[in-house]
């Protein structure tokens, strides 16, 4: 069953139709297409948001509250506003008024409110970039501070039981009886494990340039969906979505923090309606971690209560975790224990607490990437304690159905994962005793964890037309997906030659602008299938049709799938050593397996499984924030002082894919692929870490000064 | 020529991919700033603009720069290689094209930083400079023959550029593809002669026969 890409011979076998073959003869949808914007990003062509200079652009500068809890209570900008260029400052008291936003993040410059240290309280707007700098620091802001309060602790008074934690899944379910369950195992396991918070940091900055013509606002962002940037805008500048158009092009990554719009694009926005001019907006880099979400820091406890063989009949997850004052997000940290074990008693909970930090949002696989950290580390335990093998363990405790739900799964393949995964690794050779191996000064350690993902999919719209005459037609799809560096382009030209039936080339692809039929957001892993499948819905239309022309909505088709609990699956195995020297961990190998639907570009498939392993390995190894007790906000935000992972931190990085085929997905067959490899990355390395050293952390990132081998 | 100044702004003359281009800069702007909104050469990326992150990488005389950290006032006269400058658009350069056939980026944001950056490092290794990463047994031969690149050789020597999508593996094999491709830079009669600090600090008395050098470092095709 297991096979990789590249000796795939079924890669077509379950479609009825024979779809398009590329010049090699091979079939376009699956085959490693390089990608279409490829020329353009390694030649510097490629431009993002902050490279659009239209005429007379002008540049803002936000300022960042500098108390960590309080309300502005005057200032003074004479001093800025009489340097040679200066234009205006924006503050609460003269920016332009904006609509109530769905996100509070936006209410910018609205009120004196200061909810946390780094919240912007002005901008700054000058002629050149060097300008607006100093202006943004020769602005005086008087502030009337007020108590703060910043640190997440299991003992916190504040600590409530929300409705809903992110994704809108309930915040506490139970299945079964846990109490009784737990209580009556022979084995009962019971630790907890403490996350700090993670900055996304994308490589781009999120940046916007903004100008206004006539009564049309048209914005470059940095974004993940021009679709719902530009709505959002429309509605706190009381335009028609009409009026407003937003332009992603190019997208310097994302992660999760351009999911929704974040300030720049509304703070450009506002300050070209202020000035009359283009402006263009980029949040500095140290200021980033303040205002475009964070990971939340969690502390979760696991108690898993099981039989002698291993399985499990008792599980919990309680998550502890904190929101900012001014907005609830609570990361969905204990969802992947209603989906991954069948224990008879399963009870998964979440409490959050408001405090005065910046607010929390989606960081790459909120909710799994730090709960699969607790439940695979609290496997991995259990396996140790009970003398079985890691691998095994899992498979034992595969279940039938949901175990929440008691749904069945469209289709289910970790235990599949988790052999081919041991057979590549070679994993039957581990000696299980930790602590015994060396090489000169290092120990060294394997370790496995599973990984899961659930699918979701929206509502998106295409279009398709055909071009020219018709000998030799081509076809112009557009729909407004991101390329956020999946490879979005690129897929869905596949996927519109696969049922066209015509050659890669004849397909043009237009996506990243609002002015484009309106598409899903580049997050939760759904672009590929919500964008496919609506560009799927078009070219087939168009082929039965005939027609030059067919635009679709898959509203109705998405509301009406059948009801089954859709999830990815995978296994990632490490192999690392720690320097019993100078505790510094460094891994030697990584490998993930993964289970996701069919896969529909090889090549940026794997590019898409590496990052997000490698991202796993920061997780793991390096990312670590820290929220200022004294002074509030964070204490890591910039790239030296939070440290994601750099070339000599990682070595080659093997990543495979069983071929799966899930007829209850969407037309396209695609699970989603872009978060899953954070996903468990964190629990093999740490898990390996136990391995070779004997000693069991519960908590990331393993740095040389937590990990400090004793004795050597 | 002459700088025209004031107290705030110089006219000066940067070369750019073999372009002199006589601008006035702001005394705070940096060289990343010039290329980017005066040049419009936006292919140099501006990540951080603390020097952390390696988006920003050009080539100045030949040698590898974080642009964000460089104040344009004191380059009057300097050669610069950015990513645009390496290739044409019907003849890349060859680590571009590795870059492509490797799937050595995903959103490209750090990518042109990336490519600019390994040209300069494949120049340097030819040079024979070592890193952190050389053997002590090749330190101590002290030969000044090309560094062999090794993986862990191309990840130390790499290490001042991140990339958040997490292509490094595929970055890795982009530059070991090309690392025949790019040579020492011309004129560098003794590459083991010193750290390339120090032979920086002579630029100015030396200008002349550095004058290509910046396009020399990139050449290979």
């Amino acid at each position: 069953m297991a096979v990789d890409d590249t000796t795939s011979q079924d890669r077509t076998a379950s479609r009825d139709r024979a779809g398009s073959r590329g010049r090699s003869g091979e079939p376009v949808l699956g085959s490693p297409a390089a990608r279409r914007e490829g020329h353009a990003k390694v030649t510097g062509a490629a431009r993002y948001a902050a490279e659009h200079t239209p005429p007379a652009c002008v540049y803002g500068r936000p300022v960042p509250a500098t108390v960590p809890h309080g309300s502005v209570t005057g200032i003074d900008d004479s001093e800025a506003m009489a340097l040679p260029g200066a234009l205006a400052v924006l503050t609460h008291e003269n920016a332009p008024r904006l609509g109530e936003p769905d996100d509070p993040i936006l209410a910018l410059l609205q009120t004196p409110q200061v909810p946390h240290r780094g919240w912007y309280v002005a901008l700054a707007v000058a002629e050149t970039p060097e300008t607006a700098r100093e202006m943004a620091q020769a602005i005086r802001v008087d502030y009337a501070e007020e108590p703060h309060d910043v640190l997440l602790r299991a003992d916190h008074p504040g600590l409530y039981h929300p409705e809903e934690a992110n994704g809108g899944y309930p915040a506490d379910q139970e299945t079964g009886d846990f109490d009784a369950e737990y209580a009556a195992a022979p084995h009962q396991f019971d630790a907890t494990y403490t996350l700090s918070p993670l900055h996304n940091h994308p490589m781009e900055p999120h940046a916007a340039t903004a100008v206004w013509e006539g009564g049309h606002l048209i914005a470059y962002d940095s974004s993940q969906g021009a679709t719902l940037v530009g709505t959002t805008l429309a509605a706190l500048f009381g335009l028609e979505p009409a009026q407003v158009t937003v332009v992603s092009e190019h997208v310097g990554g994302g992660f999760g923090s351009k999911g929704t719009p974040r300030p720049q694009a509304v703070l450009a926005a506002m300050a070209a309606l202020h000035t009359g001019r283009a402006v263009k907006v980029v949040l500095p880099r140290r200021e980033l971690p303040g205002v475009v979400g964070h990971r939340a820091p969690t502390i979760q406890r696991l108690r898993l209560g099981t039989r002698d063989d291993g399985t499990l009949t008792a599980l919990g997850h309680d998550v502890l975790t904190h929101t900012a004052s001014f907005k609830e997000f609570v990361e969905q940290a204990a969802v992947p224990s209603r989906v991954m074990y069948g224990a008879v008693g399963i009870r998964t909970g979440h409490q959050v607490v408001p405090l005065d930090v910046p607010a929390p949002s989606w960081m790459r696989a909120p909710g799994e990437a730090p709960g699969m950290y607790a439940l695979e580390s609290a496997m991995d335990e259990v396996a140790t304690a009970l003398g079985i093998d890691p691998v095994e363990l899992r498979l034992r405790n595969i279940p039938d159905r949901e175990p929440d739900s008691g749904k069945p799964f469209s289709s289910h393949h970790l235990a599949d994962c988790l052999r081919e995964g041991a057979r590549r690794f070679g994993w039957e050779r581990r000696d299980p005793r930790p602590g015994t191996r060396r090489d000169g000064d290092l120990l060294l350690g394997t370790g496995v964890a599973a990984a899961t993902y659930p699918v979701y999919v929206a509502p998106s719209t295409a279009s398709v037309q055909v071009l020219g005459d018709g000998a030799r037609p081509g076809y112009q799809v557009r729909v407004n997906a991101t390329d956020i560096g999946t490879g979005a382009r690129t897929v869905l030209a596949q996927i519109a030659a696969e049922e066209l039936g015509v050659e890669l080339d004849a397909v043009r692809v237009d996506i990243g602008s609002s002015d484009l039929p309106a598409a899903s957001v580049a997050g939760g892993s759904s672009g590929t299938a919500s964008w496919g499948w609506a560009v799927h819905k078009a070219c087939r239309e168009l082929r039965e049709s005939g027609g030059s022309i067919v635009t679709v909505d898959t509203a109705t088709d998405v509301r009406s799938q059948e009801d089954y609990a859709r999830h990815a699956f995978g296994a990632v195995f490490a192999e690392v050593a720690v320097d019993t020297v100078t505790g510094e961990v460094r891994t030697r190998r990584l490998l993930g397996v993964f289970a996701a639907g069919r896969i529909l570009n090889a090549r940026t498939a794997r590019s898409q499984f590496i990052g997000g392993m490698t991202m796993g390995l920061g997780m793991a190894l390096t990312e670590q924030s820290t929220l200022d007790a004294r002074l509030g906000g964070f204490v890591e935000r910039d790239l030296a002082a939070y440290h994601v992972p750099a070339h000599a931190d990682v070595p080659d990085i093997d990543a495979h894919w069983i071929e799966e085929h899930d007829p209850h997905l969407n037309p396209v067959g695609g699970k989603g692929i872009g978060e899953i490899g954070i996903v468990g990355t964190p629990a093999a390395l740490a898990n390996a870490v136990h391995h070779a050293t004997g000693t069991r952390h519960r908590t990331l990132p393993l740095t040389p000064d937590r990990v400090g081998v004793s004795g050597g | 020529m002459i700088p025209q100044r004031t107290a705030t702004s110089s006219t000066l003359t940067l070369h750019v991919n073999d372009t002199a281009h006589t601008v006035t800069v702001d005394h705070r702007a940096t060289v990343l700033d010039v290329l980017r909104e005066q040049l419009d050469l936006t292919g140099s990326k501006k990540g951080c603009d603390h020097g952390q992150c390696g988006a920003c990488t050009v080539l100045l005389e030949g040698r590898r720069a974080n642009s964000c950290l460089l104040l344009a006032v004191a380059h009057d006269g300097a050669h610069l290689t950015t990513v645009e400058g390496l290739g044409d658009a019907e003849e890349p350069h060859p680590l571009q094209r590795a870059f492509e056939e490797r799937d050595a980026f995903q959103c490209g944001y750090c990518t042109p930083g990336q490519i600019v950056s390994g040209v300069g490092m494949l120049c340097e290794a030819a040079e024979g400079h070592p890193s952190h990463a050389t053997p002590g047994e090749v330190l101590q031969r002290s030969t000044g023959e090309p560094a062999e690149l090794s993986r862990a050789e191309i990840r130390e020597r790499m290490s001042g550029n991140l990339c958040r999508c997490g292509a490094y593996p595929h970055i890795v094999a982009a530059l070991e593809d090309a690392s025949g491709h790019v040579g020492p830079r011309s004129g560098t009669a003794h590459p083991a002669s010193g750290p390339a600090s120090d032979r920086d600090s002579d630029r100015d008395s030396d200008r002349d026969s550095d004058r290509d050098s910046a396009s020399d470092a990139a050449p290979a095709r």
